[in-house]
């Protein structure tokens, strides 16, 4: 696979190297120059000086070949979306993957429909909310195209699910239980199986609906 | 840009991180002014975006200006969405994708291309000022 990554920082520097490592070809852009010569030590004439939000800086590095995959990871949120617009929208690169600086521009990157994206904020999140789980529901995994996500859910005791058969579950529309897993088995949640204390269940579900499912399988109050 | 459209009678509200840009607005200033990014749609939200007519991006940041003009079509669907680029080449690409940018180094260009063929044209008018 021809790569074509916009920032040399640490995550870019240190992706560059792994997808090297694997095999693929890597062209490596950087706009500061102290930084891109110790990248040019390492890396030699596959690290290129520029803005990659310029266009002559891209083409130079092979954008209209185009690059099975187009990684923006700048420090800039608005440069990441910019490089991934113009790639995909104007070079016609099938792939895109944007790092998010600033969690709070998650939406600017939705609107101009660049996805997926990667924040380490946000992934750190994700794993305190699974180490401590806030409302009982684990977000497992977001599919944003699809409009759907994953989460997993622990029964206990009192959670009014227990004792149920799926089938006799009234959830929320808009979502279905995918799996149980108990005592270290999974299976597939068919209606005629009754939900047990302990048990970790998968469900898929429209985002919003979390809610309205937490209070089905866990909770009656609010 | 922000005095120029207020002396001519539209109702304006500027948004600048820099709470010293109102003071190069001038003392007569009688339109709005909200101090954040524009990036930040609370901030656009604040400075009445979505009963604007028209929006002007015009930040020193062609990314940022690009982003942001995306955010006043896109999300507040205002038709009439200007955006600054300085970069002519990004501008193009922008303005085939559906985005209203305006490139003053491409006008200045065009300006300054125009001046030199009309002095190619008359040596004489030149050698005189020079």
């Amino acid at each position: 696979m021809y790569i074509l990554i916009a920032g040399g920082g640490k995550v870019g520097a240190n992706l560059a190297k792994s997808v090297l490592d694997l095999g693929h070809e890597v062209t490596l852009i950087e706009q500061r120059r102290d930084r891109w010569e110790r990248l040019e030590e390492e890396f030699e004439h596959r690290a290129q000086l520029g803005d990659a939000t310029e266009l002559f800086v891209l083409e130079r590095a092979g954008i209209a070949r185009p690059p099975d995959l187009v990684v923006a990871v700048t420090g800039d949120d608005e440069d990441n979306i910019v490089i991934c617009q113009m790639a995909r929208e104007h070079y016609g690169v099938e792939k895109v993957i944007a790092r998010v600086n600033d969690p709070r521009n998650q939406p600017l990157f939705d609107l101009t429909g660049i996805t997926p994206t990667v924040s380490a904020t946000s992934i750190i999140l994700a794993m305190i909310e699974h180490e401590v789980p806030e409302h009982g529901l684990i977000h497992l995994l977001e599919l944003r195209k699809e409009n759907l996500e994953i989460v997993e859910v622990q029964l206990d005791a009192d959670s009014p699910s227990v004792g149920k058969q799926v089938s006799r579950i009234q959830l929320p529309a808009g979502s279905r239980l995918i799996t149980v897993m108990r005592d270290g088995q999974a299976q597939m949640a068919e209606g005629e199986i009754e939900l047990r204390a302990g048990d970790q269940v998968l469900a898929v579900l429209e985002p919003g609906k979390e809610e309205e499912l937490r209070k089905v399988l866990l909770r009656k109050g609010g | 840009m922000a005095l120029e459209l207020d002396r001519t009678g539209w109702e304006v509200t500027a948004i600048d991180e820099n709470e010293d840009a109102l003071q190069r607005l001038g003392e007569h200033w009688s339109g709005g002014f909200v101090v954040g990014h524009g990036m930040d749609v609370d901030v656009l939200r604040e400075a009445g975006i979505e009963e604007a007519d028209a929006v002007v991006v015009a930040t020193n940041g062609d990314n940022t200006n690009l982003v942001v003009g995306q955010v006043a079509q896109k999300q507040f669907d205002i038709q009439t969405t200007i955006v600054r680029v300085l970069d002519p080449a990004r501008a193009k690409v922008y303005a085939s994708l559906g985005l209203r940018t305006i490139s003053p180094t491409s006008t200045a260009i065009d300006f300054l291309t125009e001046a030199v063929r009309k002095s190619e044209q008359s040596p004489e008018r030149v050698e005189a000022r020079g």
